[in-house]
């Protein structure tokens, strides 16, 4: 048995979540959200990663990025180890492409913010 | 002297939609004042997902959001909306002159028909909360320490403990743990957390960071650099109990006890506060009692959702323009507002009949389960509501229509079973 709290709305429903024979069985959800987000947070939870990439020449020395998808919560670590690899040179447009398909999780890492180079 | 209709004190997400709800309305001039070198606010720094989930309808992090607001300020005609960025306004007055400072220009005075005060809000410090001990290094605001790592790239500790389970503690228990901190615990004074559950979930459960309610810190050990904290357990008056004390070895503590209004150039003016929100009173369009200032965003009151500043800012630019066109009516009229059983404050204060719709906004003074919101128009109940839970940490929203309101008092209360 699980226990979590449902984020599906701010209510903030206090779920059990059960294995059984005939599969995931949730208590203590108040709506279908619920039981659903009860049973997916167990089988395959996933977050959307945010952190921040080194820049040089930059307006600003540091790029705000994300994965352009929710990734496994298991290789959150293995991807911010690709994303402290990086070192990228201004000027960066938000919603550009700094890792393709990080680590085959079918997500890319994109800027969220643009920076101008130093000279602008 | 330079004339504006209307000066904006702020760049963040109130000032800037306080700026586009004015230019909709068709006035001549605005001005936007900032005192950092880019509009957005405290936005940029607020690198992680979850922005804008009410108005866009997905989760954006912080700078996105800024970027959708900062484009639509630039599709507005540049002949009409000025901004100055890296630019600190000195003092307004009650004639709405406008006093600056910036490196091209000096000193400068010019003078507005209207001002809005989108300055925000600042965070509680440790000389807010009286905790005992030495004062070593590596102990910083949550929000300070958010900003050097998001914004300049440095990490200000290794071993952390958080007092303070407001949102940006626990942005940053995340955002540390993600970048190679040790997050040893989170403790909050109070029964519960004063943070959203979605990040009490995603930000500390996630990363088996232990979070110890009804727990403050009681001694900061460590002269010259943090050492050790130590917190205890408190009872319902706040009193350590002795023998619950926890021992930490750390070298950072983030404190995230609390966001106060940040409203120095109304102080000036002596504009009247109200005690709870510790933002100026307002009226139902977002007017100070000073005739032509206006207030919105976090310097009016404290925000959980930037959507809900963004909404505030475009109602009082739009209140703003029409009282430069003088298209406001002096209204006689007066609707008190009174927070009654539950309610820790009411916003706006004063409102008045035929007004068109009145979005009151309000904050319960501790959790709630299943309960009805009353509202009442001297002493005649004009609406119930009723919920399945309250949260302090959640702001609320009520919309009457003012129509059916009548000179006098109107109090909202949360009655129980």
């Amino acid at each position: 048995m699980k226990e979590l709290i449902c984020i599906i709305c701010p209510r903030g429903c206090h779920l059990k979540v059960f294995e059984t024979a005939e599969g995931f069985k949730v208590e203590g959800y108040s709506c279908k959200r619920g039981e659903k987000y009860g049973i997916t947070e167990i089988l395959n939870p996933e977050r959307v990663l945010t952190s921040t990439i080194k820049v040089i020449n930059g307006k600003l020395s540091r790029v705000p990025v994300r994965s352009s998808n929710p990734i496994p919560k298991n290789l959150i670590f293995d991807v911010m180890k690709e994303i402290n690899k990086v070192i990228i040179t201004a000027p960066i447009q938000i919603n550009d492409v700094i890792i393709k398909n990080v680590l085959n999780t079918n997500s890319d890492i994109i800027a969220t913010r643009t920076i101008l180079k130093n000279d602008d | 002297m330079k004339q504006y209709d209307l000066i904006i004190i702020g760049g963040g997400s109130a000032g800037i939609a306080s700026a586009i709800g004015a230019y909709n309305e068709h006035i001549e001039s605005i001005l936007i004042i900032e005192k950092d070198k880019y509009l957005g606010g405290i936005l940029n720094q607020c690198i992680h997902n979850g922005f804008g989930l009410h108005t866009f309808k997905e989760e954006l992090t912080g700078p996105e959001y800024a970027n959708r607001y900062i484009e639509k300020l630039n599709t507005c005609d540049k002949n009409v909306i000025e901004c100055k960025m890296e630019t600190f306004v000195v003092s307004i007055t009650r004639d709405k002159l406008c006093t600056y400072t910036n490196a091209l220009e000096g000193y400068v005075t010019v003078k507005a028909k209207a001002i809005i005060m989108a300055t925000g809000c600042s965070e509680k410090t440790r000389g807010n909360i009286e905790t005992q001990g030495y004062r070593p290094k590596g102990i910083y605001t949550a929000g300070l320490a958010q900003k050097y790592l998001n914004i300049d790239g440095f990490l200000v500790g290794k071993k952390v403990f958080i007092l303070g389970s407001g949102d940006i503690g626990l942005i940053m228990a995340r955002r540390m743990t993600l970048e190679g901190a040790k997050v040893l615990g989170v403790a909050e004074i109070m029964p519960y957390s004063n943070g959203l559950n979605r990040n009490i979930v995603q930000c500390l459960n996630d990363y088996n960071i232990p979070l110890y309610l009804h727990h403050t810190v009681r001694e900061i050990i460590g002269k010259d650099s943090l050492k050790q904290i130590i917190i205890s357990e408190v009872d319902d008056n706040f009193n350590f109990i002795e023998g619950t004390d926890k021992t930490f070895d750390v070298d950072t503590l983030l404190l995230s006890v609390g966001l106060i209004p940040s409203n120095p150039l109304l102080k000036q003016l002596q504009v009247k506060f109200n005690p709870k929100t510790k933002g100026p009173e307002v009226d139902a369009n977002y007017q100070t009692s000073i005739e032509g200032i206006f207030a919105c965003g976090n310097s009016l009151h404290v925000h959980d959702l930037v959507d809900y500043v963004s909404l505030e800012g475009e109602t009082a630019g739009k209140k703003a323009a029409l009282y430069i066109k003088n298209q406001i009516k002096n209204q006689n009229n007066k609707v008190q507002l009174v927070p009654l059983n539950g309610i820790s404050y009411l916003l706006p204060q004063i409102c008045y009949p035929l007004n068109g719709k009145l979005d009151i906004k309000f904050r319960v003074k501790e959790p709630y389960g299943q309960c009805k919101i009353i509202i009442k128009n001297n002493d005649n109940i004009i609406k119930t509501i009723n919920k399945m839970y309250l949260l302090p940490a959640e702001m609320e929203n009520i919309i009457i229509d003012s129509d059916i309101l009548t000179e006098g008092k109107l109090s909202v209360e949360v009655e129980t079973k």
